[in-house]
């Protein structure tokens, strides 16, 4: 699909020469599943494998789309650098942010860090990032930014605008995504109705900067280039997007099942939420 | 909660939840048959308003939601039996005809969002499309008001 660079295979790195840079996604994942150990043992339940699986792809997500080889192709292709931008602010942010880490982060610290947290998490500031529209902004809006503005080309030529940009992309896409799907514990949660406008208003916003990037390319990128990144945003975008809009849908279907028990029909209505035949 | 009050209660969910769906389903068509398929429709054929690519944009994402949602609502309603087939069927097509209206008279003509096909005679093209949706709504409402007349009688 991009391998048509014309430099890229004699610069390709050695598998060994990722290792250093795949340390701290290695730790990573070692931490929580120690956390997972120490957490299961405290409280006698098992922490779900399924949330460390969670975890571990979301780490993986995360970890292809900034060290190895489409990292980067990257650099120079910007189909590569869509790809890498699709697993790490929409794949790697939702596998992450249903793994809980949160959750479990307060069920191994003592009390007193675990209240410290729980603080900081209920202050106005937090309460300000979190909320879906301030989220919204930060993400799709930093995505116009990036593209319609010169810090595209910067990103290329400065590491430390490089760095910047794919840790705002990161950090957004998780606020973005918690600020929509609760998993962890949400001190300030919204309604329904509004997370379904933003979430629409986002994806929108979303899509239109995919289209408009299909006819006018960030400096420096090739037409064809552009089309076929555009392309790929769209489509892989509406991917997760779907994944996004079953989950706030789900998540709205349980809470919203009827609980009324009275009359005759007692007993089916209380079976109501299991029954789907 | 006795019948008759659940039915009115939830008389209204079932119009939104059909709407909704409709919506969803055409533009799901609209994407499968006529982008992917057929490849007639073009994704952009640069000659796209601004505001036509905004409404396209809108559109769409509204449309997926449209489509998970409605059939979550669906659901909904028949969990507290409270499905009304014939007023949802009849919200389903209305929907339906109101959107691929909308795509076909703003969308395709007004914002030059893109053409059905790339051919010579394409307003052959837009009225088919065009009185397809003037069906749909029409059948769409029939089947309302019947589903109102047989719960008032």
């Amino acid at each position: 699909m991009m391998n048509h660079s014309n430099h890229y295979s004699s610069e390709r790195m050695a598998a060994h020469e990722y290792l250093p840079s795949a340390l701290p996604f290695v730790l990573l994942i070692l931490l929580y599943a120690a956390a997972a150990i120490l957490s299961s043992r405290r409280y006698g339940r098992t922490w779900p494998l399924s949330r460390f699986t969670l975890w571990l792809l979301g780490i993986l997500a995360a970890a292809a789309a900034v060290i190895g080889p489409l990292a980067e192709q990257a650099h120079r292709n910007f189909e590569a650098h869509m790809a890498a931008h699709l697993l790490l602010g929409m794949l790697a942010p939702l596998l992450l942010v249903l793994s809980a880490p949160l959750t479990l982060a307060l069920r191994v610290f003592n009390t007193g860090t675990s209240r410290r947290i729980s603080r900081i998490l209920k202050g106005s500031y937090f309460r300000f990032l979190s909320h879906p529209v301030t989220a919204s902004i930060l993400n799709i809006g930093g995505l116009w930014l990036l593209y319609c503005t010169s810090i595209y080309s910067l990103m290329q030529d400065y590491l430390l605008v490089h760095l910047i940009v794919h840790v705002h992309i990161f950090l957004s896409g998780y606020v973005f995504t918690a600020s929509m799907i609760y998993i962890d514990p949400t001190p300030h949660r919204t309604g329904y109705i509004l997370r379904t406008v933003v979430m629409v208003t986002a994806l929108a916003g979303h899509g239109i900067l995919a289209k408009y990037l299909y006819a006018n390319p960030p400096a420096g990128v090739p037409a064809a280039q552009a089309e076929a990144g555009s392309l790929l945003m769209y489509y892989g975008g509406d991917g997760i997007h779907i994944i996004l809009i079953l989950l706030l849908c789900l998540q709205w279907y349980r809470s919203a099942r009827p609980r009324v028990v009275c009359g005759k029909k007692t007993s089916r209505i209380a079976l109501g939420d299991q029954e789907v035949v | 909660m006795t019948e008759t009050a659940a039915r009115s209660k939830y008389g209204r969910r079932n119009i939104v939840s059909g709407l909704l769906f409709g919506i969803g389903l055409v533009a799901f068509l609209d994407e499968t048959v006529f982008h992917q398929l057929l490849h007639w429709h073009h994704f952009y054929d640069r000659s796209t308003t601004g505001v036509g690519l905004v409404s396209d944009g809108f559109f769409h994402a509204f449309s997926w939601f449209a489509t998970i949602g409605g059939l979550f609502l669906f659901a909904d309603l028949r969990r507290r039996e409270a499905l009304q087939p014939q007023a949802w069927w009849g919200a389903v097509l209305l929907g339906s005809g109101f959107f691929q209206l909308y795509d076909g008279i703003i969308q395709h003509k007004l914002m030059r969002i893109h053409q059905i096909r790339y051919v010579d005679n394409v307003h052959i093209y837009d009225w088919v499309w065009n009185i397809a949706a003037v069906l749909l709504i029409a059948a769409g409402c029939i089947l309302l008001l019947r589903s109102r007349r047989t719960r008032q009688s």
